[in-house]
């Protein structure tokens, strides 16, 4: 047994693509099921939060400018080093979650497996969602989704991989920049997953994580004027129905939090990329 | 040559600009001797300065001394407008800005000024008619400075004519670096009589002078010359308007009053685009210049997208979440 002393981790978020303290300098330990010690992460305050959204909304004209193909491509690299680095992400999740290292790493290829089905979504939601339109008159009239803006992400509590990535996704495919709260007790696989995404092509300020408690941060995104839609998955079942509450002041689009935590191990179908999306309608003269 | 001035003589009766402050009355009597003044003046401790301004940056400013802040500096704004592209609609709409920054919020103060270029002083003028806000004109070849004497005090009275309040003339940097001062001297001085009773912004251009020293000599230079403002930048060189020059024309303010008793504003401009920059500034004045230069009179921000920020902040303190950049003009 060798005597080498542990190295020690105090992650920190990541915020416009790099990875700043919070502002705040506050931290705290996570432990994993059982109560150990495995790292100390960062606690983001309000104002790591505008920040992130800064980044976010600057970051929103390049990537949903993007044209689909390239963001699927961007999407599909993110998964290929994700699958790089699935032992970590798997004793990330076994430790954080508490469950067995096989069934850790069956979540781990799920989780890689749901962001390459929601790398292949980007070229095909126009073409599903969209529609060319009858009408009377020498017109076409084409109806298109387009990304609604920043999203601000609540990530689920329990499940801190399948879940985050089953919510990230589809915010990403659609065209959206995010800003990410990410599960207070199991953050680790969300700062991994921060890394993969700094090592991929994904541009800085799309994805922001913030590590911390969602019941401090969620109501000063919830209110934030410049965030578009606001995803509730992750809300402590007393503080959701405020939240919604206080998105309506900015008429932000809210999808609601379920009662009870879904296993995300089902097929999500469009139910997740849809509300992120707005319908544009153009009408086009038929050139005679 | 040699450039013999008796400062009466250049400035003779009639003229705004009164003879060389007292115990300053000879030393642009030759180049020789105005060079060893200003070559004579006080060192600055760059290190040191830019530990002052860092310090001083960690200030936390909360609460009520925030909102103060945040009124104080909007008041202090030159809105500016200095593109080859500019129109007189635009200067309208600049000017519509000015007297009401947050239409949603007649409680929000105006801001100082509106900075254009001379042609188009005059339609600002107009559109700011009976407000208190000022209209600024750059002059004197703007931003390069490089024009003859007599092309340049042309420009000045145009503007002047045009019904500028105030013009932000720039320095020729060329003689400054040359070591030929009395020059630089002389020209604020003839850009200073042809001001007229308009206020006259001295700009230093502080990006192309390289050194804190050269700054204070240049501060000088332009205060002893009868400059109402010193102002670091044009805002089309880079670095603009940073802290340590800030606390340096400060420092040079705050010693020029106390030993003449002329009080002189300084105007930081360029690169000053965010509510908490400001703020630094403030601080940085009440600190070093001290609370009599903490008013529009004497400090303005020189800045078009900081007014944006400051009111954003503005909103966040007044409606309790944060606002986003949809919610105020695109300039």
């Amino acid at each position: 047994m060798s005597d080498r002393l542990t190295v020690r981790k105090t992650y920190k978020l990541y915020l416009g693509g790099a990875f700043p303290r919070s502002e705040s300098g506050r931290t705290y330990e996570v432990t994993d099921a059982k109560g150990h010690f495995l790292a100390n992460a960062a606690r983001a305050s309000r104002k790591d939060a505008r920040d992130a959204v800064v980044a976010a909304r600057g970051a929103f004209g390049k990537w949903s400018g993007a044209t689909a193909y390239n963001r699927g491509q961007v999407l599909y690299r993110v998964a290929e080093v994700m699958e790089g680095r699935a032992a970590q992400f798997a004793e990330e999740v076994a430790a954080g979650e508490g469950i067995s290292s096989s069934r850790a790493r069956a979540e781990v290829d799920a989780a890689i497996d749901r962001w390459v089905w929601y790398a292949g979504w980007t070229d095909k939601l126009a073409a599903v969602l969209g529609s060319t339109n009858p009408v009377a008159g020498p017109y076409f009239g084409f109806s298109l989704p387009e990304p609604t803006g920043v999203v601000a992400v609540l990530a689920p509590q329990r499940s801190s991989l399948l879940g985050l990535v089953s919510v990230l996704g589809p915010v990403l495919a659609g065209g959206n920049t995010a800003v990410v709260v990410t599960s207070t007790a199991r953050p680790l696989p969300a700062v991994t997953l921060g890394e993969v995404l700094a090592t991929s092509d994904v541009p800085g300020g799309v994805v922001n994580l913030l590590t911390g408690d969602a019941a401090e941060i969620g109501p000063w995104l919830a209110e934030h004027a410049d965030v578009d839609a606001i995803d509730l998955a992750g809300a402590p079942a007393p503080l959701a129905m405020e939240l919604e509450r206080s998105a309506a002041g900015t008429v932000k689009r809210v999808l609601r939090a379920p009662a009870e935590e879904p296993d995300w191990t089902a097929d999500p179908g469009l139910s997740r990329l849809r509300p992120f999306l707005e319908t544009k309608s153009v009408w086009h003269p038929i050139g005679v | 040559m040699t450039h013999v001035l008796d400062p009466s003589a250049l400035t003779g009766a009639g003229s705004l600009t009164g003879p060389l402050p007292d115990p300053f009355a000879d030393v642009t009597r030759s180049e020789d001797a105005f060079r060893a003044f200003l070559h004579g003046l006080p060192g600055v401790d760059q290190v040191g300065a830019e530990n002052r301004v860092k310090v001083l940056g960690t200030r936390s400013i909360k609460t009520t001394a925030k909102a103060w802040a945040i009124d104080t500096a909007i008041s202090m704004v030159d809105l500016t407008t200095l593109e080859g592209s500019d129109t007189p609609g635009k200067v309208r709409s600049l000017a519509a800005k000015a007297r009401r920054p947050d239409p949603e919020d007649p409680g929000c103060p105006p801001v100082a000024a509106v900075c254009v270029y001379g042609d188009l002083a005059g339609v600002a003028k107009q559109a700011l008619a009976g407000t208190d806000i000022k209209v600024a004109a750059v002059a004197t070849a703007f931003p390069s400075g490089r024009a003859s004497r007599a092309v340049k005090l042309a420009d000045v009275q145009d503007a002047v004519g045009q019904g500028a309040d105030e013009i932000d003339m720039v320095i020729d940097r060329g003689a400054f670096l040359a070591g030929r001062y009395l020059d630089v001297f002389e020209e604020i001085v003839a850009v200073k009589e042809a001001c007229g009773s308009a206020h006259l912004k001295v700009i230093l251009e502080t990006g192309e002078l390289v050194t804190l020293d050269a700054v204070r000599r240049a501060s000088w230079l332009a205060m002893l010359a009868g400059g109402d403002f010193i102002k670091t930048s044009t805002g089309k060189i880079s670095p603009a308007a940073t802290l340590p020059v800030c606390l340096v024309m400060l420092e040079a303010v705050r010693d020029f009053r106390a030993a003449t008793g002329r009080q002189v504003g300084v105007k930081p401009a360029g690169g000053i685009r965010t509510t908490k920059d400001a703020v630094k500034h403030l601080v940085l004045v009440n600190e070093t210049a001290g609370a009599d230069w903490l008013s529009p009179d004497w400090f303005r921000f020189g800045a078009s997208s900081l007014l944006n920020d400051l009111l954003l902040q503005r909103q966040k303190l007044r409606t309790g979440h944060y606002s986003g950049p949809d919610h105020v003009s695109v300039d």
